[in-house]
């Protein structure tokens, strides 16, 4: 008897906690905020430098989707032919089946040309059933509304900013070791 | 008139609630008693193992998230163990301290998840919601980790997928209170209540010889008395390093299986905050690990500590990139191999507490 008096107590005490600081939300009026690493659907990313892809349709991530809900071709890069591109090749259709996805971020990760994020989008719902289809056009478009909310940098450009700030570091160690070292020896 | 005595058959499941999942049973029942049981399982059977012989070695680590989609990372765990144990590969001790964290952390999610079930079992509507609670805020700890809330695959086969968040000290620091509260409350509120006592105590009791004969693991096989936990057994990672204890049961019924639970996360909670003292700085993925993964030919048997148990992984490989067998000894099939044993002779109304003491996932139990 006592003890459910004392689970009702524990009861009633959550409650007028959970009256001042509720702990769920009201969804669909208040959205959940997520967290920066959350991988949402994949995305492709847009080079504002040179205004195209940065994808060249290279189908390693195709190769390595353990579900392989995507697929590309690559076409020759007019750009490039221009001068105003690096890249040789670029994408020409690349396509996500969202329904197959599994949100997994293998494809992130084996990607040389920091070509495919995972966005943060995550709420996306048709009426038909392939209409999770996605082809270039909108997933670039996920792609550019992702870069423009995280304020995106390319991750190897990130990782050789701080290799280079690592070396520089190194170097700076190396040299104000070297003048004690001398002077060292001078005594 | 004359009522003649008979034998009824009740349907439970596929879709009952009280299965945790898609699990079927039928009841022979003799008025309120049961007489037989006939366990059918296999709704939700997708062939993993087949499916992992067709995949490279780095997209296992997705499907080992969908057996036991309770406890992800302890799953992950232990297939990335058995190919780091083929390939005789070193793991940065950086990245076995955050593997360490990850799993206890989630053996503490999917205990708490036992307990709002079980009370839900007993007939009592809030433990659920509290356990939630607390469920819920390790998960978004996992999110800003990982990047998902379930499916993770942030471990590799050599470490892990990236280092923690900058802000991972701040976050953790804000959750242990948090959780340590919500480990006493769902403690408070349902373990000694007698209600659930009643409900719960020398119901579904099995002897400590029968339980090692069914091949239990985990807090089924505690429960009984027996003093059995791979972490300790048999260390692996680097668990031989925390001081913790097995908390072990008396008379092997439900409630000595729900309170070993309940003593398991004040457990996991230690060696979280001895992990957290420990853990040293440093690379957080072996640099052989980022290549191809093509393990020399032969196989190997890893097993470690899920939260239902033992979970162990037989893993063959013919020296491609893709494995020849694998094969998952899953513990919540081995201990619902003795429902019957369980069932036969208890009540129609225990039986759904007896089913939800075992803690089973069907994930893993059909794969």
């Amino acid at each position: 008897m006592l003890n459910s008096v004392k689970g009702m107590m524990l009861t009633l005490a959550s409650t007028f906690q959970g009256l001042k600081k509720p702990v769920t939300r009201e969804y669909p009026k208040q959205p959940t905020p997520v967290q920066p690493r959350f991988m949402g659907f994949p995305a492709l990313t847009w080079d504002n430098d040179v205004d195209e892809p940065f994808c060249t349709g290279c189908m390693v991530c195709i190769r390595n989707c353990p579900t392989q809900c995507m697929s590309a071709s690559m076409m020759d890069n007019p750009l490039n032919e221009e001068g105003k591109s690096h890249r040789r090749k670029i994408v020409d259709y690349f396509e996500i089946n969202l329904n197959r996805c599994i949100l997994c971020g293998i494809c992130v990760e084996l990607c040389n040309f920091d070509a495919i994020v995972m966005s943060h989008e995550h709420e996306m719902s048709t009426y038909e059933r392939n209409g999770d289809r996605v082809d270039l056009p909108a997933l670039l478009d996920i792609g550019k509304k992702y870069q423009r909310e995280t304020a995106w940098i390319p991750p190897t450009v990130l990782a050789k900013a701080k290799k280079e700030a690592e070396d520089a570091a190194k170097a700076a160690a190396a040299e104000s070791e070297e003048p004690a070292a001398a002077a060292q020896e001078g005594d | 008139m004359n009522a003649e005595p008979v034998e009824m058959l009740l349907n439970m499941g596929p879709q009952h609630p009280s299965t945790h999942g898609v699990f079927r049973m039928v009841l022979w029942v003799d008025g309120e008693k049961i007489v037989d049981v006939e366990p059918h399982i296999g709704y939700l059977h997708r062939g993993s193992e087949k499916l992992c012989e067709g995949e490279q070695y780095h997209q296992i680590i997705t499907l080992f998230d969908r057996m036991d989609y309770v406890a992800n990372f302890n799953n992950e765990l232990v297939y990335c163990q058995a190919v780091e144990k083929l390939m005789g590969l070193a793991v940065p001790e950086r990245a076995e301290y955050v593997r360490v964290i990850l799993c206890e952390l989630n053996r503490i999610a999917s205990h708490l998840l036992y307990v709002g079930t079980i009370g839900l079992d007993a007939g009592a509507m809030t433990p659920t919601m509290f356990a939630f609670r607390g469920r819920e805020r390790i998960q978004s700890l996992f999110e800003a980790i990982s990047g998902a809330r379930m499916m993770h695959n942030y471990f590799r086969i050599g470490g892990v997928k990236e280092d923690l968040p900058d802000n991972f000290e701040r976050l953790i620091a804000d959750l242990l209170p948090l959780l340590k509260e919500d480990v006493e409350e769902s403690d408070r509120i349902l373990t000694f209540n007698e209600i659930f006592l009643t409900r719960l105590k020398d119901v579904g009791s099995i002897s400590a010889e029968e339980a090692i004969d069914f091949g239990f693991t985990g807090p089924c096989l505690r429960g009984c008395g027996v003093e059995y936990d791979v972490r300790k057994a048999q260390p692996y990672s680097v668990y031989d390093r925390f001081d913790f204890d097995i908390p072990v049961g008396l008379d092997g019924d439900c409630w000595d299986r729900h309170w070993v639970r309940v003593q398991e996360m004040y457990e996991s909670l230690k060696i979280i905050e001895q992990a957290l003292e420990q853990i040293p700085e440093g690379e957080v993925v072996s640099s052989l690990g980022r290549r191809l993964i093509r393990p020399p030919a032969g196989e190997v048997y890893v097993r470690a500590e899920n939260p239902r148990g033992e979970i162990a992984v037989h893993l063959v490989s013919n020296g491609t990139d893709r494995p020849y067998r694998l094969k998952v000894r899953p513990p919540s099939f081995c201990n619902l191999s003795a429902i019957k044993r369980l069932l036969c002779e208890s009540w129609i109304a225990d039986s759904v507490v007896i089913l939800g003491s075992l803690d089973i996932v069907l994930g893993e139990v059909d794969r």
